[in-house]
């Protein structure tokens, strides 16, 4: 006999269906007087911070952000490092060069429906201009507005990811 | 025609209309309220979107049935696949004909219509659709029509998932009328009449049935949820086994037509329940209802509103407790629990009642219910602390003690 059964424990004396029916009925009617756990989606909302309710963990990994500096100009310097690393291809980079010698892009785009969020070019970016955000509402009317460029990855305001969790960074 | 019998079929118009409305409004609600209910018990909220707090959700799923496409399958039986739904819904609604949903009112009432001429009624006006000399036969009769639709629902859809589920449901429906129909034999025991009206009347007099006939009422009750394939009966439907049993195969307009049917039946054997066992539209501890003023058919229809709503309400709550029964624990239930037990109970109870009439003397009505109260006392200790161990439902204690014992086996060989 090679196979183990596995019996589970019943209830060894023979319980009365009845009395079993009312015990569960005075459970679910406990139940209708708790309060409820819904969360009222457009309403109510999960936000990056702990404050809410309903709180995304900071390290989500939702569109991408672009960051700027005190100037407000880009961040990115079009090293070239996160189209290199990004393993769905979605990053579209054309450098340019002004005057004195700073590069910076002509063209940044990102296809977000290529995009598989793994957070590399965040990862990777040594200026940390590029980042994923905290961030879930996506919604378009055309397949065209999913490739965000430069200008539109620079303009939101949610909040970045933070790729691990602060208080433990080397996942232990 | 006659000036009364123009008036008593204009009223009887006007209250086919009322109750219908009712009936169809109320339905819809019922939806709703199921829907509600479920979220309560699973702490959610429910629909909440449609209206306020989802009062109008019946209305949007009523226009989204009404506008989606109608799919025939092709191989089923066209015209029976089409009766059908018909078949389901109509019983259903014949039988709020017939239940009592007020007290009676006093009418006089002479006018002189336009086209209709002069209408007069006078006396008291009953407020059940028709005031059948069958009664609860009438209930019996038709509530047990309503297989046919679903069972031919089930075998014209040419699939096999819905002849199953119409298989079972007639099998159940067969099996559990019979236990419904010996359940409400002491009902007759104790009134003699089968008239609802003189049923609600021996109650206001004497006690509520539940209270002397407890057993009979228990049985009803079980009898009743499985009459409407309510959970834990709903083998008929049984999504996890057969996707949707036998309305598999039906959408749009049509589909609805069976949750109407269900909803229907289920105000129906709430209403009968109250009717037969919780003193119908009778309000308890005063006497004023009885006398057909106006004020009291608004008060004991209210009365009754609110006592159906409890058992649609306690449906619900079955619904969204139990889990649904085996199918060989369902017929063994139907047939080796409740016939017998239905059958021993008459017995019991004709015992009783020709023991305190004849042997003891009792005359008065109150009295000769409390000692019958007493009884069933008695029969439901015995009822529920030593015949349901393990026999009312058999539990799956049996089949792991054959487990059990191939475990034992398999430790000794090793």
């Amino acid at each position: 006999m090679a196979i183990g059964v596995k019996v589970l424990r019943r209830p060894e004396r023979q319980v009365s269906y009845v009395r079993a029916a009312l015990k569960g009925m005075a459970l679910t009617f406990k139940h209708m007087l708790q309060p409820k756990v819904t969360m009222q989606y457009p309403e109510e909302k999960s936000t990056g911070d702990a404050r809410g309710q309903y709180t995304i963990s900071p390290r989500w990994r939702g569109t991408h952000r672009m960051l700027s500096d005190e100037q407000g100009r880009t961040k990115c310097v079009a090293c070239g490092l996160c189209p290199q690393i990004c393993p769905a291809n979605c990053i579209k980079l054309v450098p340019g060069e002004d005057e004195a010698g700073n590069r910076y892009p002509l063209i940044y785009e990102i296809d977000e429906f290529r995009c598989v969020f793994c957070g590399y070019c965040q990862e990777v970016c040594p200026e940390e201009a590029i980042h994923v955000g905290v961030h879930f509402e996506n919604s378009e009317y055309s397949r065209d507005r999913f490739v965000y460029d430069l200008e539109r990855l620079s303009s939101q305001v949610h909040p970045v990811s933070t790729l691990w969790d602060p208080s433990d960074p080397k996942g232990e | 025609m006659t000036a009364a019998e123009k008036g008593f079929l204009l009223l009887s118009i006007v209250k086919m209309i009322v109750i219908f409305t009712i009936t169809m409004v109320g339905v819809a609600l019922l939806t709703l309220m199921e829907r509600k209910v479920s979220a309560w018990m699973q702490n959610r909220h429910g629909p909440n979107r449609v209206g306020w707090a989802g009062i109008l959700q019946p209305a949007a799923d009523g226009i989204k049935n009404i506008i989606k496409e109608e799919t025939l399958p092709a191989e089923a039986n066209l015209g029976i696949f089409m009766l059908a739904p018909a078949l389901a819904f109509i019983p259903a609604l014949l039988l709020g004909a017939v239940i009592p949903w007020a007290a009676p009112l006093r009418v006089n009432w002479d006018a002189h219509l336009p086209l209709i001429g002069a209408v007069s009624y006078h006396g008291l006006l009953s407020m059940a659709m028709t005031d059948l000399p069958v009664g609860f036969l009438f209930v019996l009769a038709i509530s047990s029509l309503g297989v046919y639709g679903i069972a031919l629902a089930g075998w014209s859809s040419n699939n096999k998932y819905s002849l199953l589920g119409g298989l079972r449901s007639s099998a159940q429906m067969i099996s559990y009328e019979v236990a419904m129909g010996m359940s409400l034999i002491p009902v007759l025991l104790l009134t003699g009449n089968v008239t609802f009206q003189q049923i609600i009347q021996e109650q206001q007099h004497g006690l509520w049935f539940v209270l002397p006939l407890f057993l009979s009422f228990f049985l009803f009750l079980v009898a009743g949820f499985a009459e409407t394939n309510r959970l834990p009966f709903d083998l008929p439907e049984a999504e996890s086994e057969l996707i949707a049993g036998y309305h598999t195969e039906y959408s749009a307009m049509k589909f609805s037509m069976f949750p109407i049917a269900e909803y229907t039946n289920m105000a129906t054997v709430s209403a009968m329940v109250v009717t037969l066992f919780f003193g119908g539209w009778d309000i308890p501890f005063i006497t004023w209802d009885q006398h057909g003023s106006g004020l009291a058919t608004l008060a004991t229809a209210l009365f009754m509103f609110l006592k159906v709503l409890f058992f649609l309400f306690f449906f619900m709550w079955i619904r969204w407790t139990l889990p649904r029964f085996r199918y060989d624990q369902l017929m063994a239930l139907g047939w080796k629990v409740m016939l017998p037990l239905a059958l021993g109970y008459i017995m019991v109870t004709c015992l009783a009642i020709w023991g305190i009439e004849h042997l003891a003397g009792v005359t008065g009505l109150r009295i000769k219910m409390l000692i019958l109260f007493g009884i069933n006392l008695v029969l439901g200790y015995l009822v529920f602390f030593l015949l349901d161990r393990g026999h009312i439902m058999s539990g799956s204690y049996r089949a792991s003690s054959n487990l059990d014992a191939g475990a034992r086996r398999a430790r000794a060989a090793a």
